[in-house]
């Protein structure tokens, strides 16, 4: 199977679904003539024109409505994000609008947009351009919410949200653009709502999303190099839909979880996912269900100190051996 | 060379003369005998020339530590572009204000904030402005009417737009300059605070730096702009004018008549101010593809607006060679010492993460309102 980074499977959806389907357009800052600000999108102005592939102006409500009313008639608007912190001066045409017409309109209209792009820390930025608004999107019914964490899973989870009916926002790391694995050429998708265990285990459950998967493997083979424990990591892959069989599954196997996010602690995705396995695995767990998240701050600009802020493999196992005490 | 400022007609500002000055930036001010520049004296003039080349010299610097991998995130640097903060905020007096966006540290330096603790937040040290919490985006000097260093594009409009009510509200002589790019005018924020500040009669001035372009993008391909960006203005009864940002003395002249018209009318004005930036958009970005080498050499070399000054003041026997290097020596001298200020201060502590969120937490035991948790596990 050819490898190939995150970054170029991210861009291998776009064009195979822009091949596919002719009312697939991109927008969004940068894509066309300067090729991305972070080179997704690179190549595809070449390959499919101004028509397709088109520079917005520094006017994300603008253009992120435009896109919502245009997704109204039957486009298919993939629109970039340069980072998901920008969304904020869009949240009306996000929320509200792409939200919530389908419920408004009783059934008459949908909204088929893909809004995507990085949504991480760790950068070195400050608090403006490190924002994780996963949970705080998926807190709204009418919308779905994927975090790819590997270029197998970015590649067919943003092909499968290119083709769903409803507004799907696909969280990117600009972290993980440069990492690689193995992706098929052939045509596949990796369907929304779909969790994927990336490490098999006895002893403890870690569910993650995004890269705090890649966090917890690393935390996971340190667990069984130096304490002898054998630790299954679920990757959530989607927030809403969320996968809660594949998780319940996992826990009732090695009764115990820790949940580790990216995302500031209150209200974050493990916030839900730890209310999910109380409620209906309760008596599976041998120990309370253990929480590692960012530090409870805006991000901070020191770099030294966000490596802190942000969950690291050393917080990850420290946790780990609190749940399995 | 080609000279984007004009290839399109450009219409005649409501309230004065386009600037003829554009078109032959390198000869002698118009502006030199203007009501804002005349009384100024040779040391003043010297001064000014001096706060240009401490700018100049320090982020030179910054580019080197940089290098170094120091400084981590983005830079985005103001070389090119001193004209337009040393001009603007020369004029201001001492109920004047100024915010602007991430392309800060010209500001910051003009407002007096001092090289050592600017060079220090870059680099993410305690010592730094904000303690190491903000970067090179978010310098914040409230001691000094510095509102910031925004890092969302257009967002600091209408909190520079804010700051002007706030002015009128306590009966305040003053007013707020409200610096952003010629891309930020397209944001929705900046149209808002535009009407809020027509509407309502507020003190602000709202100055675009049309450095022509935002990151890659030229400004003729990202804005509708029949004419000029600042003639958006007239849509909302504002006064509006063009400024040539190579030289000093009309950017003084023009801001003046603009802060005499917050502080006399409370009436809101638009600037454009003409400039260039030589580096890339930050230093994230290798600036190969957007705009010809040419173009960048042509604006160095023939508007270069530290060059234009020294040469303005030359001719005037304001300054003299001997002076010009020894200025200039001074700013490296201060830019190497705060490089090595930063190098040598601590990082911020871990405890200090989850300080400086909410007052009350930081000021436990006075008067506070509130109880329960606030910072979560
Ligand atoms: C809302 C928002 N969208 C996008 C960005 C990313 N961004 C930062 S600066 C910039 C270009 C701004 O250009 P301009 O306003 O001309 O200012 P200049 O950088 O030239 O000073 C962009 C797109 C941002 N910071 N905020
Ligand atoms: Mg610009």
């Amino acid at each position: 199977m050819p490898i190939i980074s995150y970054r170029e499977a991210i861009r291998a959806a776009m064009r195979e679904e822009m091949k596919r389907d002719e009312n697939v357009v991109i927008m969004g800052e940068e894509v066309a003539q300067f090729n991305g600000a972070y080179k997704v999108t690179e190549g595809l102005l070449k390959e499919f024109g101004p028509k397709r592939v088109i520079d917005t102006p520094i006017s994300e409500a603008g253009f992120i409505g435009l896109g919502v009313g245009a997704s109204m008639l039957g486009i298919r608007p993939v629109m970039e994000l340069m980072f998901w912190s920008f969304s904020y001066v869009a949240f009306d045409q996000i929320v509200n609008n792409a939200g919530n017409i389908r419920y408004m309109s009783g059934g008459l209209i949908n909204c088929p947009i893909v809004i995507r792009g990085p949504a991480n820390g760790g950068t070195n930025v400050g608090a403006t351009h490190s924002h994780t608004p996963e949970a705080m999107l998926a807190a709204h019914p009418g919308i779905k919410v994927v975090c790819p964490a590997t270029p197998y899973d970015a590649k067919g989870l943003l092909k499968a949200a290119i083709r769903d009916n409803d507004p799907v926002y696909v969280m990117e790391n600009t972290i993980l653009y440069n990492d690689k694995g193995e992706v098929p050429d052939e045509d596949y998708i990796v369907p929304i709502g779909v969790a994927d265990v990336k490490r098999v285990g006895t002893d403890l459950t870690i569910v993650a999303h995004g890269r705090a998967v890649i966090t917890s493997l690393k935390a996971a083979e340190i667990l069984e190099a130096e304490h002898g424990v054998s630790v299954e990591v679920v990757d959530l892959r989607s927030i809403r839909p969320l996968d809660e069989e594949t998780i319940l599954a996992s826990v009732r196997k090695t009764h115990r979880a820790l949940l580790v996010e990216e995302n500031k602690p209150f209200c974050g995705v493990d916030a839900q996912v730890a209310y999910i396995i109380q409620s209906k695995a309760f008596d599976e767990l041998d120990a309370p269900i253990g929480r590692v998240s960012s530090i409870d701050a805006p991000q901070i600009y020191s770099k030294p100190l966000e490596d802190v802020q942000i969950p690291s493999p050393a917080r990850v196992v420290e946790a780990a051996l609190k749940v399995l005490a | 060379m080609s000279n984007r400022h004009l290839t399109t007609a450009v219409a005649k500002p409501t309230a004065l003369t386009h600037p003829e000055s554009l078109k032959n930036p390198a000869g002698p001010s118009a502006f030199a005998k203007d009501p804002a520049n005349a009384a100024l004296t040779k040391a003043d003039k010297v001064k000014l020339y001096t706060q240009m080349a401490r700018i100049r010299h320090f982020e030179q610097r910054c580019i080197r530590t940089y290098q170094q991998g120091k400084i981590g995130g983005f830079l985005h640097l103001y070389v090119g572009q001193e004209a337009v903060a040393v001009g603007t905020l020369s004029v201001l007096g001492k109920n004047d204000h100024l915010i602007t966006g991430y392309r800060d540290h010209g500001h910051a330096l003009m407002v007096g904030m001092d090289m050592n603790s600017c060079m220090a937040e870059l680099q993410g040290k305690a010592t730094g402005c904000s303690k190491g919490k903000g970067g090179s985006m978010h310098y914040f000097a409230p001691d000094k009417n510095y509102w910031g260093g925004h890092g969302i594009v257009g967002g600091q409009a209408p909190l520079g737009t804010g700051i002007a009510y706030a002015l009128k509200q306590k009966g305040l002589k003053g007013c707020c300059l409200v610096y952003m790019g010629d891309g930020a005018v397209n944001q929705g924020a900046v149209h808002e605070a535009y009407n809020l500040a027509a509407l309502w009669d507020l003190p602000v001035i709202f100055i675009i730096e049309n450095n022509g372009y935002s990151m890659g993008t030229s400004q003729e391909r990202s804005t509708a702009h029949p004419g000029s960006l600042a003639k958006r203005a007239e849509g909302y009864g504002m006064d509006w004018d063009l400024v040539n940002g190579h030289d000093l003395y009309e950017v003084r002249a023009k801001t003046a008549i603009a802060v005499k018209r917050a502080h006399e009318k409370n009436r809101p004005t638009v600037l454009e101010i003409f400039t260039y930036r030589y580096f890339g958009h930050s230093m994230a970005d290798p600036d190969k593809t957007y705009r010809d080498k040419e173009e960048i050499k042509g604006y160095r070399e023939e508007k270069d607006p530290i060059k234009l000054w020294e040469k303005e003041l030359l001719n005037e026997g304001v300054l003299t060679d001997a002076l010009v290097a020894s200025i200039n020596e001074a700013a490296m001298e201060e830019a190497n010492k705060a490089a090595d200020f930063a190098d040598a201060s601590p990082y911020p502590t871990v405890e200090s993460i989850t300080q400086d969120i909410y007052w009350e937490e930081d000021n436990r035991g006075k008067d506070t309102t509130s109880r329960g948790t606030i910072i979560f596990e």
